[in-house]
């Protein structure tokens, strides 16, 4: 199992990493690794056997629809790089028409 | 022109009307100053773990069960990654395999079509991220995260929707449902109702789909239909000239009428779900479901059949009447004040008053931009108004008149008819009166009647109407005018020529 450059790159991209050029050689090679591992899972016969999304083998339990949160906007937002009129202000997402 | 077929399936978000949100238990609900209903879980904060809102499964299930689906015993949630400044974690929570209802169909009537049968492939819960405010933060863009977390059942139709208006009574149809369900209210403005839209054309006959485009941002019944029409357009001129349509994402713009694509969305469709560690599954007990089964009202459909059947409505009546749950409430109490029920005047007092609701009613609540539980004349009330009507006590014109007065104070319509004189005049010998004083003024006119001129009647009819001050009874002056007129015609009145 190889991994190109480009699919390195593409995974990085949607998880915005930043990966140095001179890395990709290493991460190519961790991905295959890894990937080698699912295929020995995927090589197991799991015919008859229900897919598992959760290990715990319990149910969910459901809260009350009341609301019990209070919310301090002036402390959750001591981490943000910048505030305006309450708003979180982030570069802008589109360009002006 | 018939060589394409369009094929539209949709995506409608509708908001569920929760007091607290999906997963937190902050505040849901629209207006308040911005990042004041988000918590350190619809933020995202390290360490937070979300625990779900019973009310939004009960909803969803609620949902499911009106439309016929088949509710999952067992669901999961999964993560959706994409990154945007206003989905805080980087993730959606939302639902991917085993969406929690699946299937279920509802039930069009375009106008002018036979009905027809929409299949829907699910119904899932997911949480809304927050809105992005473009304008005013000098070159950046304001984020307010108070919808985030805030709990919507995403509704995806089969593609098996061949046509805009079709599309559009689709999503009426939807918007109608939940409302009367009291899942959501409903309101396109402040975005609890959205619709996403799947466009794709084939030729006519072909059983395979051609690449679609994705409408977003259509948040009106009229823009969807323009969108989509425009679409449906844009991809046939565009194979027609010898183009391809690409799959993609576009917005539509109601002020240029026109679609979009949308800039930065490489990638956007890898979205990498995987169920999310953070919730377990969720069962959904038959126990539970019995009782949202037990709980669930009478749906719009089978009302609508109802009100036609119990009260000899026509069909677009009874149709429009239960447009609204509130309306068809409010009907029904109104007709029982009318006297709808037994006599043989029944169907006619039942009648007039779905015209009235639908007429002088609705046309007055828009007028205010009221809705109906906002009515200034109560059920009671009109439907007291209906029985004068139907007794012959007022006309019909003269009750809208009385209809006003009861709109701007409230009273009873006996008392304003009383008050106002608004009594109509029934007496035969009053009429005869009205009748023989108007031909004797209009010497002239009543000779062309009997000269063949019989359209005249209609100026006689006004007259007697004006001299009686509107409280003429019309049937009965147009008959008195006529035998009056007959009488002329055998026996002239002395010191007149025929």
């Amino acid at each position: 199992m190889s991994i190109s450059h480009a699919e390195v790159e593409r995974v990085a991209r949607l998880a915005r990493l930043r990966i140095d050029p001179g890395e990709l050689d290493d991460r190519a090679r961790d991905l295959a690794r890894i990937l080698e591992l699912f295929d020995r899972l995927a090589a197991i016969d799991t015919r008859g056997v229900e897919p598992l999304s959760h290990p715990v083998a319990e149910s969910q339990r459901l809260r009350p629809d009341t609301v019990t949160e209070s919310v301090d906007r002036a402390a959750l937002q001591q981490g943000a790089p910048e505030i305006e009129d309450g708003m979180y202000v982030v570069p802008r997402v589109i360009e002006p028409r | 022109m018939n060589a394409w077929q369009p094929v539209i399936g949709l995506e409608v978000h509708a908001r569920l009307l929760t007091r607290s949100k999906l997963f937190s238990g902050a505040p849901a609900g629209y207006g308040a100053a911005p990042n004041t209903r988000a918590c350190a879980i619809d933020l995202g904060f390290p360490g937070v773990l979300p625990v779900l809102n019973r009310e939004a499964v009960r909803m969803a299930v609620r949902f499911g069960l009106a439309v016929g689906a088949r509710i999952a015993p067992r669901c999961i949630f999964a993560r959706k990654n994409y990154f945007y400044p206003d989905l805080p974690k980087g993730y959606q929570i939302s639902q991917y395999e085993d969406p929690i209802t699946a299937g279920g169909s509802i039930t069009i009537e375009p106008a002018g079509g036979p009905r027809r049968d929409i299949g829907l492939v699910r119904a899932h819960l997911e949480e809304d991220a927050g809105r992005s405010v473009h304008e005013g933060f000098g070159r950046g863009t304001g984020i307010d995260l108070n919808r985030a977390g805030t709990p919507l059942l995403e509704i995806v139709t089969e593609p098996a929707i061949h046509g805009a208006a079709e599309a559009a009574a689709c999503m009426r149809k939807i918007h109608t449902l939940v409302r009367w369900l009291g899942i959501c209210d409903g309101n396109m403005q402040e975005g609890s109702f959205r619709c996403d839209a799947n466009v794709s054309v084939r030729p006519a006959g072909s059983q395979t789909l051609g690449p679609r485009s994705e409408i977003k941002n259509v948040n009106s019944f009229r823009f969807v239909e323009r969108a989509i029409g425009y679409e449906i357009e844009r991809q046939i001129d565009l194979i027609e000239s010898g183009g391809e349509v690409v799959q993609e994402t576009r917005l539509y713009d109601p002020d240029r009428h026109e679609t979009r694509p949308m800039r930065d969305k490489e990638d956007a469709d890898d979205y990498r779900y995987f169920p999310d560690p953070d919730l377990l599954p969720v069962a959904v007990g038959e126990a539970f479901v019995a009782e949202v089964r037990d709980g669930l009202p009478e749906l719009p459909d089978a009302r609508r059949d109802r009100l036609a059947g119990q009260y000899g409505l026509g069909a677009a009546d009874a149709a429009q009447l239960v447009s609204y749950r509130e309306v068809a409430d409010y009907f029904e109490a109104a007709a029982e004040a009318a006297g709808s029920a037994g006599s043989e005047d029944a169907a006619d007092a039942a009648r007039l008053t779905a015209n009235w609701v639908n007429g002088e009613l609705a046309g007055a609540l828009n007028r205010e931009g009221l809705r109906i539980d906002e009515a200034r004349v109560t059920a009671g009330q009109l439907g007291r108004l209906v029985r004068r009507i139907a007794d012959g006590t007022v006309s019909g014109r003269m009750a809208k008149a009385v209809f006003d007065a009861m709109w701007g104070s409230g009273e009873e319509p006996d008392a304003i008819i009383e008050a106002r004189g608004l009594r109509q005049v029934t007496d035969a010998g009053e009429i005869e009166g009205l009748v023989d004083a108007v031909l004797d003024a209009h010497p002239a006119q009543v000779d062309q009647y009997l000269g063949g001129a019989e359209k005249v009647l209609g100026f006689f009819v006004g007259q007697v109407m004006k001299r009686s001050g509107g409280k003429a009874d019309p049937r009965q002056a147009n008959r008195t005018l006529r035998e009056r007129l007959a009488r002329r015609r055998d026996e002239p009145p002395a010191g007149q020529t025929p």
